[in-house]
C-alpha cells in the first residue's frame, strides 16, 4: 500500500476476500503515508464544506458534525488525553462514559464556531511527517477575514487513519481542551462522574 | 485592588547585551545577536497578582466593555465599522514599516509602505482598504516582535489591565508603540485626537464582531485566566514563527496519560 497510492484499504479488503491475495502473499505493513493523512483531512474538510453549506438548523449542524468528528477523528485517544492523570485512575466504563460525553461536548461548543465558517471554505495545501505521525497544513478562507492557518495531526496509530488534533493559528485544540477539563475537574474536586454527568450539559 | 504587575525585574538585555541591543539599533536590526530560545509551557511566576488582573478585565468587559461593543455593532451599519477599522488600520502602518525597518525585514517594510501609500491616496484616508483587494495583504507586526528579533525572549507572563494576556517582552514593546506611534507625532491637534480614538473604535468593533469566541472563553470556560493565558501564549508564539511543530506538542499516542 505504501508503493501504491492508487490501492487504497478498501480495495485491499476487497482484493483479500476475492481470493486474489493468495495466503502465501506477505501482508503489506499497515502504514501512514503522507498522501494518506491528506486524503483523510481532505475528506473530512469536504465534509465540514457540506456541513457549512447545507444551510440546516444549528442542532442539526451540531449532530451531522459529532458524526464528522466521530469519523475522522480519533475521539477515544483525544478525550483520554485531555483528561490526563485523571484517565489513569478511570475504570474502563469511566473512560467510555467520558469519551462519549466529551464528543457531544466537542461537537456543541466547535459545532458554535461555525456559523463563522459560513460562506468561508477550507483549503488543504501540504502534508508532511513530523516526528510519529503526520501534519497537514491547511488554510482557511472566511469571508471578511484574512486567511488563516488550520493544521491538522493525523496518525494511524489506532489501526485507521484518523486526525488527534487541531491547531489553529498555533493554538493547540488538545492543550486547550486539557487545560479545560482539568481545570472542569478541579472545580468538581475530582469527582470524573460527576463531570461526565455535567459535560453531557455542556 | 491591587493592581499592580511586577515588571521590576524584567532584564530586557538577558539574551542580548545592552550594548549588543545598542548596536542592533544603529544598525537598524541588520545585525542580529543570537536568538532567543524558543520558549516552552507558561513561565507564570506571578499568578496570584495576573489573576486579580484577569479577574478586573473580565468584570471589565461584562459591564463595560462588552454592552458598549454591542451598541457599537448593532448602531452601525457594517460599512461604517469597515471603515473605521481600515482607517485604524492605515493608522498603524508608518509604526509597522518602522519596525520593520529596525527588524532588517526590508521586504516587509517595503510592502507596509506600499499599503500605506495606497490606502492613504487611493482609499480616501485609509478608509478603504484598496491594497489587500489589490493583493498587498497587511504585514502586521509591532515593536514586541521587534525586540523578539534582537534575541529577547518573552519573559514571564502578564495580564494587563484594559489590555489583556501579554508577556514582559511584549508589554515594553506595547508601551514603545503607544509612545513614539509615528502618526500621532506627526500629526497636529485635532487629528492626532481621531489618531488615538480611531483605534479604540475598532477594538470595540472587533470585540463586537468575535464576541462568539470572545464571551466563549471569558465566560464559558472553566478557567477562563487558564485558557486566554494558553491561548495567548500559543498564537503569539506562531505569530512569531516559535512554533517548530515540535514543542507543545504531546503525542497522546505515545503518553497519552501525560500532563
Amino acid at each position: 500500500m505504501r508503493n501504491d497510492p492508487n490501492l487504497n484499504r478498501r480495495d485491499f479488503v476487497v482484493l483479500l476476500a476475492s481470493g486474489a491475495a493468495t495466503l502465501a502473499m506477505p501482508l503489506p505493513a499497515l502504514a501512514l503515508t503522507v498522501d494518506g493523512a491528506r486524503t483523510l483531512v481532505g475528506r473530512a474538510v469536504d465534509a465540514v464544506n457540506s456541513i457549512i453549506a447545507s444551510g440546516k438548523s444549528e442542532a442539526a449542524m451540531f449532530g451531522d458534525f459529532e458524526r464528522m468528528f466521530a469519523k475522522f477523528a480519533d475521539v477515544p485517544v483525544i478525550a483520554r488525553s485531555a483528561l490526563g492523570v485523571a484517565a489513569k485512575s478511570a475504570s474502563k466504563g469511566q473512560l467510555a462514559g467520558f469519551t462519549k460525553a466529551f464528543q457531544g461536548y466537542i461537537a456543541r461548543k466547535y459545532g458554535r464556531r461555525f456559523r463563522e465558517f459560513i460562506g468561508g471554505r477550507i483549503e488543504v495545501t501540504g502534508a508532511k511527517p513530523l516526528k510519529s505521525y503526520f501534519e497537514v497544513a491547511s488554510i482557511a478562507y472566511l469571508p471578511g477575514e484574512a486567511p488563516f492557518d488550520l493544521r491538522w495531526h493525523v496518525s494511524d496509530k489506532s489501526g485507521r487513519d484518523l486526525f488527534f488534533n487541531l491547531i489553529i493559528e498555533g493554538v493547540n485544540m488538545l492543550a486547550s481542551e486539557r487545560a479545560e477539563i482539568g481545570a472542569l475537574l478541579d472545580k468538581r474536586k475530582g469527582n470524573l462522574d460527576q463531570l461526565i454527568a455535567d459535560l453531557k450539559a455542556l | 485592588m491591587n493592581l499592580t504587575i511586577p515588571l521590576l525585574s524584567f532584564d530586557l538585555a538577558k539574551n542580548c547585551g545592552r550594548s549588543a541591543v545598542l548596536a542592533t539599533v544603529l544598525a537598524a536590526g541588520l545585525a542580529g545577536c543570537a536568538s532567543a530560545p524558543v520558549p516552552q509551557g507558561v513561565n507564570d511566576p506571578d499568578e496570584t497578582a495576573n489573576r486579580r488582573v484577569h479577574a478586573f478585565n473580565r468584570g471589565l468587559d461584562q459591564a463595560l466593555i462588552g454592552p458598549a461593543a454591542g451598541s457599537y455593532g448593532s448602531i452601525l451599519p457594517d460599512p461604517v465599522k469597515r471603515g473605521v477599522a481600515n482607517f485604524a488600520g492605515n493608522l498603524e502602518g508608518p509604526g509597522d514599516v518602522a519596525n520593520n525597518l529596525l527588524q532588517g525585514r526590508i521586504g516587509d517594510a517595503g510592502q507596509n509602505t506600499l499599503r500605506f501609500a495606497v490606502n492613504t491616496v487611493f482609499g480616501i484616508a485609509g478608509l478603504f482598504d484598496t491594497a489587500t483587494a489589490l493583493g498587498i495583504p497587511e504585514k502586521p507586526t509591532d515593536f514586541g516582535e521587534t525586540l523578539h528579533i534582537w534575541g529577547v525572549g518573552e519573559g514571564k507572563f502578564v495580564e494587563l489591565p484594559f489590555a489583556g494576556p501579554s508577556t514582559q517582552r511584549d508589554f515594553v514593546g506595547l508601551v514603545v508603540d503607544v509612545a513614539v506611534n509615528p502618526v500621532r507625532l506627526a500629526l497636529p491637534n485635532p487629528e492626532a485626537g481621531y489618531a488615538t480614538l480611531a483605534p479604540l473604535a475598532s477594538s470595540l468593533g472587533d470585540r463586537d464582531r468575535y464576541s462568539e469566541i470572545v464571551e466563549q472563553i471569558l465566560y464559558e470556560s472553566a478557567d477562563s485566566y487558564a485558557q486566554s493565558r494558553l491561548l495567548y501564549l500559543q498564537n503569539r508564539r506562531f505569530a512569531l514563527g516559535q512554533t517548530t511543530g515540535e514543542e507543545g506538542f504531546v503525542d497522546p499516542y505515545e503518553d497519552p496519560y501525560a500532563q
